[in-house]
């Protein structure tokens, strides 16, 4: 039977705060553990949450970016249940009345070429829990070792609408929501240190059906690439549950991305009841329009918007401006090249090739040791013939490592273009001279020589001949 | 409402309590006779009425995002009943 | 010859302020006086003799200093439910019976600024949760004006240490009277302040929208002391009002003259109020009307229904904010090797004591699915109408007065095993905490029997002062608060 599939997608999102939501320990990644606890988040006995107001006003930026209605009154509720990683036996979440809710964001999917609207159901702040560790010393142990660095880290929830029908779908979704949120500069996007990380819920109904199938939640995947794999395995999965007249069991499946499938979490002896309630240690939140008003003044140009302006104002094709803004850092890397006086193709193309080739991971641009100061300066070089392309890519090599400016770098190692007419035909009358046969073979139609000569000219020049000048001169030479 | 021996055994499952067949039977109805004094509250008709979750109209208490000291580990791990390597001991969690 | 340890804070402060008494003579006093009745009485779990003479030397020297202030060498106990760094914090439980605070209280910090003494660490209640003190893991405490009686609770332990002269004042905490019903009690005055006045940082939450710290006196004078050193705006607890406080003692004026206080129709109509409890109750109002008080009979109509929605919310806000006892960070854990869950369940099941399991399995019942809106969210809606009953009352009447409890003290063990007669022995402070008004219990009273009855007299939110002026006066024109127990 051919199905359709309806998947949603859960994002938690860590908020780009200095401190924790409810305590001042520090948010840093990677300490050693208990090292950045305090009793407010170990969660001692009569220590109380004191709101951040800096994750409220993340998620408001968020929730305006997303389109979302902001709630004028929305409360901290409990969300009861016992893990050691949760040290005070609930977690302080949104449940009822959340921050925001009903938005959208637009994807774009490439290939056909058409957008498609995503709707948000709503996007809710909570604390962090802490991580438990299953080994001692890389060495499996008899028990299990709690750390509670992490507890109390902001994190946002963002939970999508059903509207995607597809993993390349999912996989651009996360793509445009992670570009808004680094934008936005309210989280850095950071798969594998687990600052973004995403949940599916999934069904497939038969083609034409109205109403939902059975859901099955997916965890514990840690890329995109892995959710839109996960995503297809489990569509090939329930296919063939249901095609065989079974049914779909509702749980929660994790994806193994060692053996490439999603694996039934071995199910619960009961099923959750979190008994959420009004948390009665924190007061309710009330948003104004002014607060609102306020926050949207401080929003970014986003993404989709940057790349309409970037075909606009710089001509650059549509393709470019794409790749160009999908990392903020990356488009304002190609804007400072422009607004220092380089052509915006010429700086898409060296953005595109060369420097994407040396910058893995692009949000890292900013300490890159090519600066939009070296790249614009390098370009003008090459506008003005005082460099040609082939001595650019040296010089861009050397920037690389050393740092150094285009013109120092021009200047030291002597690559200044060589366009002194007199030289130049002096050169070219010596390779002609040395290569009297070629030459005449060229006269007859050996038209495919032009090459070897041009090759030869700049070899005697050590490279340094402007090249529009050795072929002008050797076509009349030639000729003559 | 009444309760149930058997809900009694699954709110005790919820609460991480454990007990004694004797004290499921004292526990029942004990909180038999709580939950039927409590049945008054039925009789009230409250369907316009916002529940209150504190008696006094406080709202948007924050603090500054800044950063604090953390206490030294060995205090947070000071009244730990089991603790090795920095970390809080627990039983062998079973992913799932 | 009138002893140390039997004086009031203003008076002992005079006497320091006049070098005729040290803070160390005091404390040695109150320690002798402990010596001779904490066998009778035992009202406190934990005795801090050593770090209390520091205290007192340091107050003497702060005072030699010129710095005195009004609770500066004064020897305060605290309910074992206030963190203090370094000294252990049990709350009457065995789940916590040896964990130490690596943090103090608020009001802690507070006192010590003042370099209060702080004598020891008071019996309670497990986790506050009931009426007579007889749930603490450490065994119950006697009221010192009848042993065989209980001192009210959960605040017993410090009700019964000043009453017994054990210390010079305390601090209790009060989520549903447990500082008005145990003063009552043990015939001293107790004050629950307004919701939010007093932080509740570093207060072992039992039912965070209901729980307030206050203070345990001899008299009004000091109460009114007490409540300047620990009242103010907290930025380490949320739900503390940013309000400037007013020098209580300011407002102790012997005159009630232009108040109305009211007497609410439903409470007197209670079903299981003692006569001699009425009667002592009517006896005091007269007492005020003759100072030129207006009696006014005025209508709480929801007042039936608070004792049900109290033993919902409290135990519902409980069951979560005693999650955290699991046997992973701090307190008891179940020795051996178990598996995660029968860890849990064994710590939480050794740990906690019968009342306290039954209220988290209330409130856990109260909470869960099927069951959230008829009783969580119904018991918040009808808070709502309650706390409208007494904005409506208070259009009319400056103060509400009643008893404070509806019988004088009940014997050990006479409503253990009853936990609904037990519940209901807090009708008439409940409503002040659904509510967050201030109350305050005065000594009005004794029973044919001897013991103490108390007058339980409400304002509205942050009228303390109307409160303590009405109590001011009352005292001034009683003798109730200079009887002593006859404890030898």
């Amino acid at each position: 039977m051919e199905y359709e599939t309806i998947i949603g997608l859960e994002v938690h999102a860590q908020l780009l705060t200095d401190s924790k939501i409810f305590c001042g320990c520090s948010t840093s990644f990677g300490e050693s553990p208990n090292h950045l606890t305090c009793p407010v988040c170990l969660g001692m006995p009569g220590v109380l949450p004191v709101l951040n107001k800096k994750v409220v006003e993340l998620t408001i930026k968020t929730a305006l970016a997303t389109d979302c209605n902001i709630a004028p009154y929305s409360q901290f509720a409990r969300k009861n249940y016992f893990y050691p990683d949760l040290p005070k036996g609930y977690q302080i979440s949104q449940y009822e009345l959340p921050l925001a809710r009903n938005g959208y964001l637009e994807i774009e999917m490439e290939k056909e070429k058409r957008h498609k609207k995503i709707g948000i159901t709503r996007i809710h702040m909570e604390e962090d829990a802490g991580k438990l560790l299953h080994e001692l010393d890389g060495k499996p142990a008899d028990y299990s070792y709690v750390d509670f660095n992490r507890t109390g880290v902001p994190l946002m929830e963002i939970v999508s609408e059903p509207d995607i029908n597809t993993p390349e779908e999912a996989g651009e979704y996360l793509r445009v929501l992670r570009a808004i949120l680094q934008y936005l500069e309210v989280c850095d996007g950071n798969m594998e240190q687990g600052s973004f990380r995403c949940d599916a819920n999934i069904s497939l109904r038969p083609k034409g059906m109205k109403g939902l199938g059975t859901k099955v939640e997916l965890k514990n995947m840690n890329s995109f690439r892995h959710v839109m794999r996960a995503l297809e395995y489990e569509i090939q999965r329930q296919a063939v549950v249901l095609d065989s007249g079974e049914k779909i069991r509702q749980e929660t499946r994790l994806w193994n991305a060692d053996q490439g499938i999603t694996e039934s979490m071995r199910s619960k002896e009961e099923a959750h009841d979190y008994r959420y309630f009004p948390d009665p240690d924190l007061v309710p939140l009330v948003v104004d329009d002014a607060w609102v008003d306020q926050i949207r003044q401080s929003l970014p140009e986003l993404p989709t918007a940057r790349q309409e302006r970037f075909v606009k104002e710089y001509q650059i094709p549509d393709y470019d401006a794409h790749i160009l803004t999908a990392v903020r850092q990356l488009a304002d890397y190609f804007e400072a090249c422009v607004r220092l006086g380089a052509q915006p193709k010429a700086v898409s193309n060296w953005v595109m090739g060369d420097i994407l080739r040396r910058v893995p991971d692009t949000r890292l641009i900013g300490a890159f040791s090519v600066t939009p100061a070296h790249l614009a300066e390098m370009l003008g070089m090459i506008d003005a013939g005082t460099i040609s392309g082939k001595i650019a890519k040296a010089v861009f090599e050397d920037m690389v490592t050393s740092g150094r400016m285009p013109a120092a770098i021009v200047a030291d190692k002597g690559l200044v273009q060589v366009s002194d007419e007199g030289a130049l035909e002096k050169a070219v009358k010596e390779v002609l001279d040395a290569h009297a046969e070629k030459a005449e073979e060229y006269r007859q139609g050996k038209e495919k020589l032009f090459g070897f000569f041009v090759g030869l000219v700049m070899k005697a020049t050590q490279g340094k001949a402007n090249p529009q000048m050795v072929t002008e001169l050797l076509r009349k030479k030639l000729a003559g | 409402m009444k309760i149930t021996r058997n809900d009694v055994e699954h709110v005790a499952r919820l609460a991480r309590l454990r007990f004694s067949e004797d004290q499921l039977e004292v526990f029942t109805s004990q909180l038999n006779d709580i939950l039927a004094y409590f049945d008054k509250l039925q009789k009230l008709d409250t369907t316009s009425v916002e529940p209150s979750s504190h008696a006094v109209n406080l709202t948007n208490v924050f603090r500054e995002d800044v950063v604090t000291a953390s206490i030294p580990e060995e205090e947070s791990l000071k009244n730990a009943p089991a603790s090795e390597r920095g970390c809080f001991r627990v039983p062998k969690v079973i992913e799932g | 010859m009138t002893e140390l340890y039997q004086m009031t804070i203003h008076e002992l402060h005079d006497l320091l302020k006049q070098r005729k008494a040290s803070s160390r003579e005091i404390t040695q006093s109150v320690y002798q006086r402990i010596e001779a009745v904490e066998g009778m009485v035992h009202a406190y779990i934990t005795l801090t003799r050593d770090t209390a003479m520091k205290q007192a030397a340091a107050a003497d020297e702060k005072i030699k200093r010129g710095e005195i202030e009004p609770l500066t060498g004064i020897p305060l106990a605290i309910k074992d439910i206030l963190c203090t760094t370094g000294i252990k914090t049990t709350c009457g439980s065995k789940i916590l019976e040896n964990f130490v605070p690596p943090y103090d209280a608020t009001v802690i910090q507070k006192l010590k600024a003042q370099c209060a003494v702080f004598v020891g660490k008071t019996n309670m209640d497990e986790f506050a949760m009931g009426s007579s003190t007889e749930t603490s893991s450490f065994g119950p405490t006697g009221n010192p004006w009848d042993l065989e009686r209980v001192p009210g609770g959960s605040s017993g332990g410090s009700a019964a240490a000043v009453a017994a002269d054990e210390c010079i004042a305390s601090l209790g905490t009060d989520t549903g009277g447990s500082i008005r019903q145990p003063a009552a009690c043990c015939g001293v005055v107790g004050i629950k302040p307004t919701y939010g006045r007093v932080s509740r940082f570093g207060l072992v939450a039992f039912a965070s929208s209901l729980d307030q710290i206050g203070p345990f006196t001899k008299d009004v004078t000091d109460a009114a002391l007490v409540m300047n050193g620990i009242s103010g705006y907290d930025p380490q607890d949320s739900t503390s009002v940013n309000r400037e406080v007013p020098d209580y003692t300011g407002c102790l004026i012997a005159d009630v003259k232009g108040l109305t206080l009211g007497i609410p129709r439903e409470y007197l109509a209670t079903d299981g109020v003692d006569p001699e409890v009425e009667k002592a109750v009517r006896d005091a109002l007269r007492v005020l009307e003759k100072q030129g008080a207006t009696l006014k009979e005025i209508s709480l109509p929801h007042t039936e229904y608070a004792v049900a929605v109290y033993y919902l919310i409290a135990p519902a806000e409980a069951s979560s904010n005693l999650a955290r006892y699991d046997g992973v960070k701090y307190g008891y854990r179940t020795p051996g090797d178990a598996s995660l869950r029968e860890m849990y369940e064994t710590t939480r099941s050794e740990g906690f004591g019968a009342e306290v399991k039954r209220r988290i399995m209330l409130g856990t019942y109260a909470l869960s699915a099927g069951y959230y809106d008829a009783y969580y969210k119904k018991a918040s809606q009808v808070r709502t109408l309650i706390c409208g009953d007494f904005e409506q009352a208070f259009t009319s009447c400056d103060l509400i007065v009643t008893p404070t409890a509806p019988t004088p003290p009940f014997r050990l063990g006479e409503k253990l095993n009853n936990p609904l007669q037990m519940y209901l022995s807090d009708i008439f402070t409940i409503p002040a905490n659904l509510a967050g008004l201030p109350g305050i219990s005065i000594p009005c009273g004794f029973s044919s029997q001897g013991l103490p009855i108390g007058l339980h007299i409400a304002g509205n939110l942050f009228a303390e002062e109307t409160i303590l002026r009405c109590a001011y006066c009352f005292e001034n024109h009683t003798e109730w608060h200079l009887k002593k127990p006859p404890l030898t």
